[in-house]
C-alpha cells in the first residue's frame, strides 16, 4: 500500500467517524485545537485505526506523542512498514 | 414554610406523531393513530406483538457531533424536545449556567440499542475491543438527564427518576417540589425512552402485549374497551419547563398552566399487577397535596394503557374517587405507551385541552368494557372548561404517581 493510499484511508476513516471536514485536515492540523477531538476521540481514533488496518495499536507508547494528523500518518506508515518488516 | 408556587412555562415534544408539541395536539385532535406494523419485530422468535408507535421526522444531526457521540436515541429525543421546551419558555444560556436551573429527566432503562450493540461484539469473541469510549454514557441511568445538561450547560441539580411508565410524572413531581421548596427557580422536567424489541417483548411475555390487531395496527391499543388486549409500545420524549411563578412573572414568560399538586406512592402488593387501593391512594394524596376537593376536578388523563388488569384498576380507582363525575380519557390510543415519556406528553396534551377548552377523547374505545362502567368516559371531541386537572400514571414494579394541574389566571 502506498504511503498516500495509508493518508487516505486515514482521513477518510477519521471523517467519516467524526464528521470532519474534509478541507480542515491538513497535515499539521492539531487534533484538538483544529479538529476538535478530545480524549474520548483519542479513545476511539485508537479503534477506528484499527479497524481500518486491521492491527492493535492501543498500548504503543508512542500514540501518547500525537498531536497532529501529520503524527497518525506517519505513525501509521510506520506502523504498517514495521509489520511489513517483522 | 412558604412554598413558592410553580408553573409551566415551556413545552418541547418529540412523539410518535413527530417533532414538536404543535403536531402533537393537532394529531391527537384529529384523532389519529400512530401504531403501525413494525417488520423487525415479524422475525423475532417467540413475539407475538407486531405493532409500535415509533417516533417519526428526527433528525439527530441537528445535534452537534461533540453531543451526540454520548447519545442513544432517548437522548436525542430528550434533547430536542428541551430545545423546543427552551425556546417557548425564552431561556437562554444565562439562565441554564445560573445554577437556578436543574433538569430532572428519566428513562426506564439505559439505552436497550447501545447495550445489545455492546453484547453484539462482545459475547461472540469475548472482546470489548470494539467497544466505543462513549458507549457507557449512553446505557448509564442518568443518560437523558446527563446529556440534556452538557447541551445546555445547565449547573443546577439533576435527577434521574426511572420508574418506568411513572417516569415522567415522577420526573415533574420531583421538579415541583424542588421549585416549591426554592431549591432551584426552573427545572427541565420530563422523561424519554427509545424502542427496542425488548419493550415489546416485556409485555408480550406477560401477555399483556397487544397481539390480535397486527393486521390492523390502528384499530389498537384499545383504553377501556371491551376488545383491548393489551400495551402497544412506543417511543419519544416530553418535556416540560417548570418555573417558581415569581419567577416566570420577572420574566414576563406566559404561563401555560400550574402544578398543585403531586403524589407518588409504593405499590408492594404485586410487582407486577396493579392495584385499586394503590392507585386511589395516589390519586387522594395528590389532591390533598393540591388542597383541592375530588368535586374540583374537571378531567382526569388517566394512564389506561388498554392492558385487562390495568384499565380495570385504574378504572375503580377513578370511579371511587369520582364517581361518574369528572370525564377521563386515555391518550394511548392515539400514541400508544411511550413508557417514560408518556406522563409527559399526556401531561402537555392535558394542558392543551386546558387552554383550548376542549377534551380529547379515548381512540378506540368503541364498546366500553362493563368491568370499566361508570366513568365520564369521553368517546368524541369535546368542547368544555377544565379548570383542574389530573394526570394519573402507574407502572410495573409498583409505582403510582399522579400529578394535579390548575388552569393558570393571573391573580
Amino acid at each position: 500500500m502506498t504511503d498516500e493510499k495509508v493518508i487516505e484511508i486515514i482521513n477518510s476513516s477519521l471523517a467519516e467517524e467524526f464528521e470532519l471536514d474534509i478541507e480542515k485536515m491538513v497535515p499539521d492540523a492539531l487534533l484538538k485545537d483544529d479538529l476538535g477531538l478530545d480524549s474520548l476521540d483519542r479513545v476511539d481514533t485508537v479503534i477506528v485505526l484499527e479497524h481500518a488496518f486491521k492491527f492493535k495499536i492501543r498500548e504503543e507508547e508512542a500514540i501518547r506523542e500525537i498531536r497532529t494528523l501529520g503524527d497518525i500518518h506517519r505513525f501509521v506508515i510506520n506502523k504498517i512498514r514495521d509489520l511489513g518488516e517483522a | 414554610m412558604h412554598m413558592k408556587r410553580v408553573v409551566i412555562t415551556g413545552m418541547g415534544s418529540i412523539s410518535p406523531f413527530g417533532k414538536g408539541v404543535d403536531v402533537l395536539i393537532e394529531s391527537l385532535k384529529a384523532n389519529k393513530s400512530a401504531v403501525a406494523v413494525v417488520p423487525a419485530l415479524t422475525e423475532i422468535k417467540g413475539l407475538r406483538t407486531m405493532v409500535a408507535a415509533l417516533a417519526t421526522n428526527v433528525d439527530p444531526k441537528e445535534i452537534p457531533r461533540k453531543f451526540r457521540r454520548s447519545m442513544s436515541n432517548m437522548s436525542i429525543y430528550a434533547t430536542l424536545a428541551c430545545h423546543e421546551a427552551c425556546a417557548m419558555g425564552r431561556i437562554t444560556e444565562a439562565h441554564c449556567s445560573s445554577g437556578r436551573m436543574g433538569v430532572s429527566i428519566g428513562s426506564t432503562v439505559g439505552s436497550p440499542i447501545a447495550t445489545h450493540d455492546f453484547y453484539k461484539d462482545f459475547l461472540p469473541d469475548n472482546t470489548v475491543e470494539n467497544t466505543r469510549s462513549t458507549f457507557f454514557f449512553q446505557i448509564m441511568n442518568h443518560s437523558c438527564a446527563s446529556n440534556v445538561v452538557q447541551v445546555f450547560g445547565i449547573k443546577g441539580r439533576m435527577f434521574a427518576p426511572s420508574s418506568a411508565c411513572s417516569t415522567s410524572t415522577q420526573a415533574i413531581g420531583y421538579g415541583y417540589e424542588t421549585i416549591a421548596f426554592g431549591k432551584q427557580e426552573m427545572m427541565l422536567c420530563g422523561g424519554a425512552d427509545e424502542f427496542h424489541p425488548l419493550s415489546a417483548a416485556t409485555f408480550d411475555i406477560f401477555n399483556a402485549a397487544s397481539i390480535k390487531y397486527n393486521d390492523r395496527p390502528h384499530m389498537t391499543p384499545r383504553p377501556f374497551d371491551r376488545d383491548r388486549d393489551g400495551v402497544v409500545c412506543a417511543e419519544g420524549s416530553g418535556i416540560l419547563l417548570l418555573e417558581s411563578l415569581e419567577s416566570a412573572v420577572q420574566r414576563g414568560v406566559p404561563v401555560l398552566a400550574e402544578v398543585i399538586g403531586f403524589a407518588t406512592v409504593s405499590d408492594p402488593t404485586n410487582i407486577a399487577d396493579p392495584d385499586v387501593d394503590s392507585i386511589e391512594s395516589c390519586i387522594r394524596k395528590s389532591l390533598l397535596d393540591a388542597g383541592v376537593a375530588p368535586e374540583e376536578i374537571d378531567y382526569v388523563n388517566a394512564h389506561a394503557t388498554g392492558t385487562i388488569q390495568g384499565d380495570i384498576a385504574e378504572g375503580n380507582a377513578i370511579k371511587r374517587v369520582f364517581g361518574n363525575r369528572a370525564p377521563v380519557s386515555s391518550l394511548k390510543g392515539h400514541l400508544g405507551h411511550t413508557m417514560a415519556a408518556s406522563g409527559a406528553l399526556e401531561t402537555i396534551a392535558t394542558i392543551s385541552m386546558m387552554n383550548g377548552n376542549y377534551m380529547i377523547p379515548t381512540l378506540n374505545l368503541d364498546h366500553i368494557d362493563p368491568l370499566c362502567e361508570g366513568l365520564a368516559h369521553i368517546q368524541r371531541l369535546e368542547e368544555s372548561h377544565i379548570e383542574v386537572a389530573i394526570k394519573n400514571n402507574f407502572a410495573l414494579g409498583g409505582v403510582n404517581t399522579c400529578i394535579v394541574l390548575r388552569r393558570y389566571t393571573h391573580d
